[in-house]
């Protein structure tokens, strides 16, 4: 067997953007490199500068400075040729209002360049594939936010990109619609898909994503595997606590006196609390809490979440 | 690694010039598709206009006695305006096909997201919406002409002549200048202000554009000795696509073809390096 040294398929050096007329950098010298077949997820608040981001990957963004490389192509020099190579799926609805679902499919085949017949079957497959086969000959405007979402994940698939670009994929979808897009996309990256996922929503990256970067004012906080990053905070337990009472009172006291308490944040009519390690845990709290002349209403325990990552590294939380 | 049907060997790429080729094709194909589509709507809205103009002056204005045009009667007046609608229609067809369409693009359906992912140069889309408005400019010129010849009172008569070299030329030069005057509008105005560019340009363009007169018949509109309105509708590109339709279809005086040509292919030029620019500006940042 002969190992090839191979290019990871997406590339930054040292990429940045500064937007006409703003006086910081959007993307701050982000030096990235995803390998085929991750789902890799970039993963922020708003203006965290994942879009931006995924936008210079896609030639719709003018980085300021650095370079970038999808698939080998360096996307500021040779835009026309990197987009061959690029599947995009935006976070609003894209699709040919002119045009059925079918259609749709059809001619984004032709304009990759794939002639009549095959785009054709490819149209078919696609639309089978993805459960969508009755709506085909609908028209764009009858389908749901769901289904418009697998329409526009077909299309982006159709000319096999070397990477599919998805930006907040699930924003706005209900809770089954994004189950099934979240599916979907597993089922394409065992396939061998790459896939670049910008997120704010912490599940959707646990969920999917093989290395997850977390961002914020345009730069790379952590990178690694979801479990790697949840382990790194040190905390193995967050406690939430309603409680009445002082409740600046009870967080301090409780960060002070509960044994492995890293970290105590107020939160709506409460206090959460970050343990690492900590035996009869939830006994302690409460008295504790009792001691502080707090009456505790309601106690729940759970694992950290990429949540308890940001907060960390930030102070602050992902959907401020 | 087994990647299946997603191995990706950027090697076997296809050059830029061979997929945007390709990628121009495929535009103009759905393009072609969508106007099979509602070819009624179509010819519809491209024959509205024109029969009315003609309905009005050159059918009820003769039937109630009411007089247009001075002296040399309605004959003269039907022949002068029917190169007009063909030079008018070609200008809406502009409006409707690239501007108005471009607008929604941009602004309510996003679609123009998807559009410059294609993979050939972002300037090829927007010229690719200039190419079809200007071959729907063509074949609204084609349907509007008879229109204009038949619809008429009786005793009223266009009188045309076809210049073949000169309307094989010209309407086509025409088409491509108000496509990108289409192109310019489209990516200059939000959707919600469409009423604001039919009020502010499109109907000045329209009736100082030389549709229901000749230029040479402003002459006595002055002030001292200035010919002002003569002077002022030379700023206006519909003056040069009317006056060169005259020519075309007609024996009647016109602004002279050594102008015509010229700056019309400078209206050309000037509205798609403007309207490519703009169209850019809004797709990239």
């Amino acid at each position: 067997m002969t190992l090839i040294a191979r290019e990871p398929v997406i590339v930054t050096e040292q990429l940045c953007k500064r937007y006409i007329g703003a006086d910081f950098l959007a993307v701050d010298h982000l030096d990235l490199a995803v390998e085929a077949g991750e789902i890799f997820g970039l993963l922020g608040p708003n203006g965290a500068g994942k879009t931006t981001t995924a936008g210079m990957l896609t030639t719709r963004v003018v980085p300021t400075s650095g370079r970038a490389r999808v698939a080998g192509v360096d996307v500021l020099a040779h835009p026309a040729l990197a987009k061959q190579f690029l599947g995009v799926v935006s976070q609003s609805n894209t699709l040919d209002r002119q045009l059925t679902v079918w259609e749709n499919l059809y001619f984004h085949g032709r304009l990759f360049g794939i002639g009549a017949a095959p785009s054709r079957s490819r149209a078919d497959e696609l639309l089978e594939r993805f459960q969508l086969t009755k709506w085909a000959h609908a028209s764009v405007y009858a389908l749901s936010g769901g289904m418009a979402q697998r329409v526009m994940v077909a299309r982006s698939i159709f000319h096999r990109p070397a990477v599919l670009f998805m930006d907040e994929p699930t924003a706005g979808l209900d809770p089954q619609s994004r189950l099934a897009l979240w599916q979907i996309l597993q089922d394409l990256n065992a396939e061998g898909q790459t896939i670049l996922l910008s997120t704010h929503y912490m599940e959707e990256a646990d969920q999917l994503c093989g290395r997850v970067a977390i961002m914020d004012h345009g730069r790379i906080l952590a990178l690694d595997t979801p479990e790697n990053l949840k382990r790194s905070t040190g905390v193995d337990t967050i406690v939430t606590l309603k409680a009445t009472g002082d409740l600046d009172v009870l967080s301090k006291n409780l960060l002070e006196r509960v044994a492995g308490a890293t970290h105590a944040r107020l939160i709506d009519q409460g206090v959460e609390l970050h343990v690492a390690g900590a035996e009869q845990l939830l006994a302690r709290v409460i008295t504790e809490a009792e001691a502080s002349g707090s009456r505790v209403q309601d106690l729940s325990v759970a694992e950290p979440s990429l949540e308890t990552v940001f907060i960390n590294l930030t102070g602050k939380e992902l959907r401020d | 690694m087994s990647h299946g049907t997603h191995a990706i060997d950027t090697r076997h790429a296809r050059s830029t010039l061979a997929a945007s080729r390709s990628a121009l094709g495929a535009l103009l194909l759905r393009d072609v598709t969508v106007l099979r589509k509602d070819v009624k709507l179509f010819v519809l809205r491209t024959v509205i206009q024109p029969f009315l103009l003609c309905f009005v002056f050159l059918f009820v204005f003769p039937k109630i006695g009411q007089s247009v045009g001075a002296g040399s009667g309605q004959s003269a007046f039907a022949t002068v305006l029917v190169a007009g609608v063909v030079g008018i229609s070609i200008m809406f067809q502009g409006v409707q096909s690239v501007a108005l369409q471009m607008s929604q693009e941009f602004g309510f359906t996003r679609e123009i997201e998807d559009r410059v992912q294609a993979p050939c140069p972002i300037w090829l889309v927007a010229l690719e919406k200039v190419i079809s408005g200007a071959i729907q400019g063509m074949v609204s010129a084609a349907i509007v002409l008879p229109i204009a010849a038949l619809v008429h009172a009786r005793g009223v008569h266009a009188n045309i002549h076809v210049h073949w070299l000169v309307m094989l030329t010209l309407v086509p030069l025409a088409c491509v200048a108000m496509g990108s005057l289409g192109l310019v509008l489209g990516t200059s105005f939000e959707p919600r202000n469409i009423g604001l560019m039919f009020g502010f340009i499109i109907l000045p363009i329209t009736f100082l554009g030389g549709t229901y007169y000749q230029w040479d018949r402003l002459a006595p509109v002055k002030i001292g000795s200035w010919h002002w309105l003569q002077t002022v509708v030379l700023v206006n590109p519909l003056l040069y696509v009317n006056e060169g339709m005259r020519a075309a279809f007609t024996n009647v005086a016109h602004i002279h073809l050594y102008v015509v040509y010229p700056v019309l292919v400078a209206f050309c030029a000037g509205f798609l390096s403007l309207g490519l620019r703009n169209f850019r500006r809004r797709v990239l940042s």
